[in-house]
């Protein structure tokens, strides 16, 4: 079947498998690779993007799900000059990654939780994480980094 | 000032976080354009011989390109007969080989779940997955030998040509005489369980053959290791391999070297002429991948009524799994640590290894240590306990006193420095160990649900163990003035990139964002040993740190050239990067006119540096738990650790090191264990089953400084990558059963579930009142202990 997604802003259309993954879309098709793949029961969150602005875990969604939607990988989230989004550089300045395979859904994830909390406690960002596994870091500087980028996303967004 | 020791956050890291990292999965290189898919077909038997295997519906499948199987290995020279006496190989960590060898794909018979049986080879992965469903493989089931009791009985015998399924035997034979003098005496079975190291990404190889070359990219800890793999398994020279490590999404000692499936990858490359790829799914991971731990430790511990620890004992069956890959060796670890950091005149170990019908066991983050350390951590608890005094207050009487290192203890290890009670009394200090124990006393006396657990470990561990084999590095300074590393050691995570430019820097006054660091291409690096041990500082480093002085040594000579001044008079300002007579900075020359002066390859140095020996990093970790007594779950609530591992050279990667490596401790004592049924069925296969440790059951961490330094290296430095899962382990476990051992329990075994939590409140299960329902004549595990982890 035919699926169009507009994927970091860039419509992408092509012919896939009915069963094809929105992952798999992103991964071979729009050839996005910074989305990983890290289980197979929608356990890891490695595959976090934003599907019309909203958190999904692009593995548990097909593709053709998403046809006619906007997805935001983390490739898309930088703005064109080359700056990091303040989620990616608070999760740099606090060492919020170490080997980087759960980084792109850790931090898509993160976008969205202060999306929908622009202040949220240490508990809240430990409880909203909770579906995305990070096996080097401890969590420590993940959540450090989340509470760092709290306020810089509020500056940049007034209320 | 030196860059060294100062907070840098990671060169690395905007590669990865605004473009993704580019791991086996996302390469996009010519020589992989067309690179079909192999898809393993798998044992779902636990132990069977294989009667028969009918291909043919897979075969015609769509996307098929091929089905492999042993009946294609034609072109493989078979292994080298069992040599004499090579069922012992203590201390080596090979697999053992001889009658206990290990095929790449079973032959006649599979011995655990997850063996790989064919491969299929297809466009794209989603056909391989419906492929691999067709091949059909006859097989007559045999009994399963699940736990280390069904081992030792040998009813059921793994390999044929062997007479029991125990491979290695050795130690100290038990003799009750040490225990002489003792007022005291505790002793108690405990279990080290089975644990999934699981890197966030699986197991991952690509492999072309072209020309008569194999280029080969695979996830790995080591290029050069994996590339000695090969040449044996394929029969290759190895200079007709290139082994390339692109991005490694961790490995935690799983990914050391390359195990059966990567190496059958490159073989049916060359088999079948294309370019393949190969990215296993979680749920193979978490069958094919090796587990670790897997301990049943037998403690002995005593001494007098005043807390002096007098002799010790420590019994380990190791189980390996299917087959005995790094057996000898994590269980001689085990041993060499046994005694920890405490003084004990008396020891005794002694270890067997047995095969079971389950995945093979390999080294998982501490490999050996964490299991000497739970084990002595436990016992002085129980010992503690046993004549009512404070286990801060054991410890204290019994670590090794500052003057006594360099220190040799019973078991053969020579620690090299320490200073044991002040990390002690700096994690008790920074924890409020007092106000924490009044506060338990006042929860016990109002009877409160939440009660408060408080849990001690101290620990030594080795690190850079086989020193010996030592790193390479090779160090140029471009007449561009820039630098580049080619290191023999490997990151996938740690941050090698960052703290081998800022060595650079220190030595040169190079500016990192001027110096390349690579690894991982044995094109461009063919000699070189990679990471694991928390060796990658101090071998690695040290290396580098040599190459840079060699180079500075190289340019003081062209310097005092161009100069037209004597050596002895040039100095370089190591802020600015450049050479000038001393004094006169009118004089200054900067690393693009030195270099520039020197020619094409003037300036550089090729170091291979075997390091002086291992290093003994040490440290105290103080945990806190609330445990509802009503339900048995536990929550940690503070974790405060002092890891001394010399000199830091990066305090923002040392410190990650030890938060991953505590998070992985706090898993092992609360909730991970990978569970198989008494057929041989693993229970937890997926991530929906196994209990990986998420953000929202951990608290922040309270890391304490300290940095003794060792005079083994030149830099000063330790290891710093396993300190976590030694020291956290056993800290968290001691304070679950610390939050309950007012209502008499003693133990608890890992994982500490709810489930064994309430049993051991209840007085439930198991051999007695302590056990926390453990069922022995299973072999394996209560079946409702799964699914309560969550």
């Amino acid at each position: 079947m035919k699926v169009t997604i507009k994927v970091n802003g860039s419509q992408v259309a092509a012919e896939v498998a009915d069963r094809t993954l929105l992952v798999h879309f992103l991964r071979e098709v729009a050839n996005l690779t910074a989305t990983n793949i890290g289980c197979d029961s929608t356990s890891c969150g490695a595959c976090t993007v934003l599907l019309d602005g909203r958190s999904v875990k692009s593995c548990t969604v097909l593709a053709a799900q998403a046809d006619g939607s906007e997805v935001t990988t983390v490739e898309g989230l930088a703005d064109g000059a080359g700056e990091m989004h303040p989620v990616q550089a608070a999760f740099h300045a606090e060492h919020g990654l170490q080997c980087g395979f759960c980084t792109p859904g850790m931090v898509m994830a993160a976008v969205s939780l202060l999306a929908e909390n622009p202040s949220p406690t240490e508990e809240e960002v430990r409880s909203a994480l909770e579906g995305n596994l990070c096996r080097c870091t401890g969590y420590h500087n993940i959540v450090r980094a989340v509470l760092a980028a709290a306020p810089a996303l509020r500056e940049r967004r007034p209320a | 000032m030196s860059i060294l020791g100062t907070r840098v956050v990671r060169t690395e890291d905007p590669r990865l976080l605004t473009a993704g990292g580019t791991y086996v999965d996302d390469l996009r290189v010519p020589e992989l354009t067309d690179a079909a898919r192999v898809t393993f077909v798998r044992s779902p038997m636990a132990h069977a011989k294989i009667t028969g295997m009918d291909t043919d519906a897979a075969r015609q499948a769509p996307g098929v390109l091929a089905v492999l199987t042993t009946q294609d290995m034609d072109d493989l020279v078979p292994p080298p007969p069992p040599e004499p006496g090579s069922e012992v190989s203590e201390g080596a960590p090979m697999p053992l080989g001889g009658p206990w060898s290990e095929p790449l794909l079973a032959v006649d018979r599979v011995r655990y779940v997850g063996e790989p049986v064919a491969m299929v080879i297809t466009s794209d992965s989603y056909q391989g997955e419906d492929a691999a469903e067709l091949v059909s493989v006859d097989y007559q089931p045999l009994p399963a030998v699940i736990g280390v009791a069904a081992a030792l009985q040998t009813e059921t015998l793994l390999f044929d040509a062997t007479d029991s399924n125990v491979p290695v035997n050795s130690g100290d034979d038990a003799d009750d005489a040490i225990f002489e003098g003792c007022d005291a005496v505790v002793e108690r079975t405990i279990v080290n369980q089975r644990l999934a190291p699981m890197p966030m990404e699986g197991r991952a190889a690509a492999a072309r053959f072209a020309d008569g070359k194999l280029t080969y990219w695979v996830s790995t800890q080591n290029a050069q290791i994996s590339r000695f793999i090969l040449a044996g398994a394929l029969g290759m020279d190895p200079a007709t391999i290139r082994v390339i490590t692109p991005d490694v999404g961790g490995g935690f000692g799983a990914k050391v070297g390359i195990d059966r499936d990567a190496i059958l990858v490159a073989w049916a490359a060359r088999k079948t002429g294309r370019a393949l790829r190969w990215v296993e799914t979680r749920s193979e991971n978490l069958v094919g991948m090796t587990h670790g731990r897997a301990q049943e430790q037998t403690i002995k511990l005593g001494g007098t009524k005043d807390g002096r620890v007098l002799a010790y004992r420590l019994d380990v069956v190791q189980d390996t799994g299917a087959y005995p890959r790094m057996s000898g060796f994590l269980p001689f670890l085990t041993k060499l640590m046994a005694v920890g950091p405490y003084d004990i005149a008396r020891v005794q170990t002694h270890s067997r290894v047995v095969v079971t019908n389950t995945t093979p066991i390999s080294a998982y983050r501490g490999a050996g240590r964490p299991e000497a350390t739970a084990a002595v951590e436990r016992a002085i608890d129980l010992f503690a306990a046993e004549i009512g005094m404070d286990p801060a207050e054991v410890r204290r009487k019994n670590l090794i006193p500052p003057d006594k290192f360099p220190y040799s203890t019973p078991t053969g290890a020579t620690y090299d420095t320490g200073d044991y009670v002040t990390a002690l009394d700096k994690a008790l200090n920074a924890a409020g160990y007092r106000e924490l124990r009044a506060e338990q006393q006042r929860r016990r006396e109002r009877g409160d649900v939440l009660q408060l657990g408080i849990g001690l470990a101290s620990y030594v561990e080795i690190t850079a163990a086989d020193a010996a084999a030592g790193e390479t590095a090779r160090l140029t300074v471009h007449g561009d003035g820039t630098a580049t590393v080619y290191t023999g050691s490997s990151a996938h995570g740690q941050g090698h990139h960052t703290a081998w430019a800022m060595l650079v820097e220190a030595e040169l006054g190079i500016p990192m964002p001027n110096v390349t660091v690579i690894h991982g291409d044995t094109d461009l690096i063919p000699e070189g040993i990679g990471t694991y041990g928390s060796r990658s500082l101090q071998l690695g480093g040290v290396a580098v740190h040599k190459a840079a002085l060699e180079v500075k040594e190289q340019a003081r000579r062209v310097a005092a050239d161009m100069l037209e001044a004597a050596e002895a008079d040039l100095e370089l300002d190591a802020g600015s990067g450049t050479w000038q007579v001393r004094g006169d900075p009118g004089t200054g020359r900067t690393w693009a006119d030195v270099a520039t002066h020197a020619g094409e390859d003037g300036l550089v140095a090729y170091v291979q540096y075997a390091g002086g020996g291992a290093t003994f990093p040490f440290g105290s970790h103080v945990a806190v738990v609330e445990t509802d007594t009503e339900t048995g779950k536990v929550r940690l609530i503070r974790h405060v650790t002092v890891d001394d591992a010399g000199i830091v050279v990066n305090p923002v990667l040392a410190e990650g090191q030890r938060h991953g490596g505590i998070a992985q401790g706090v898993a092992q004592a609360l909730l991970e264990e990978m569970i198989y049924d008494a057929d041989g069925n693993p229970l937890t296969g997926t991530l929906a089953d196994y209990a990986a440790i998420t953000a929202d059951v951990l608290p922040s961490f309270e890391l304490v400084q300290s940095e003794t330094p060792t005079d083994i290296n030149p830099l000063g430095v330790k290891g710093i990558g396993e300190a976590g899962t030694i020291g956290a382990t056993p800290a968290v476990q001691n304070a679950v059963v610390d939050a309950v051992s007012y209502l008499g329990v003693r133990h608890i075994d890992m994982p500490t579930t709810p489930v064994r939590v309430w049993g051991a409140i209840e007085g439930l299960g198991g051999r007695d009142k302590e056990q926390g329902g453990r069922d022995k004549e299973q072999g394996g595990r209560d079946k409702e202990q799964n699914g309560a982890i969550r």
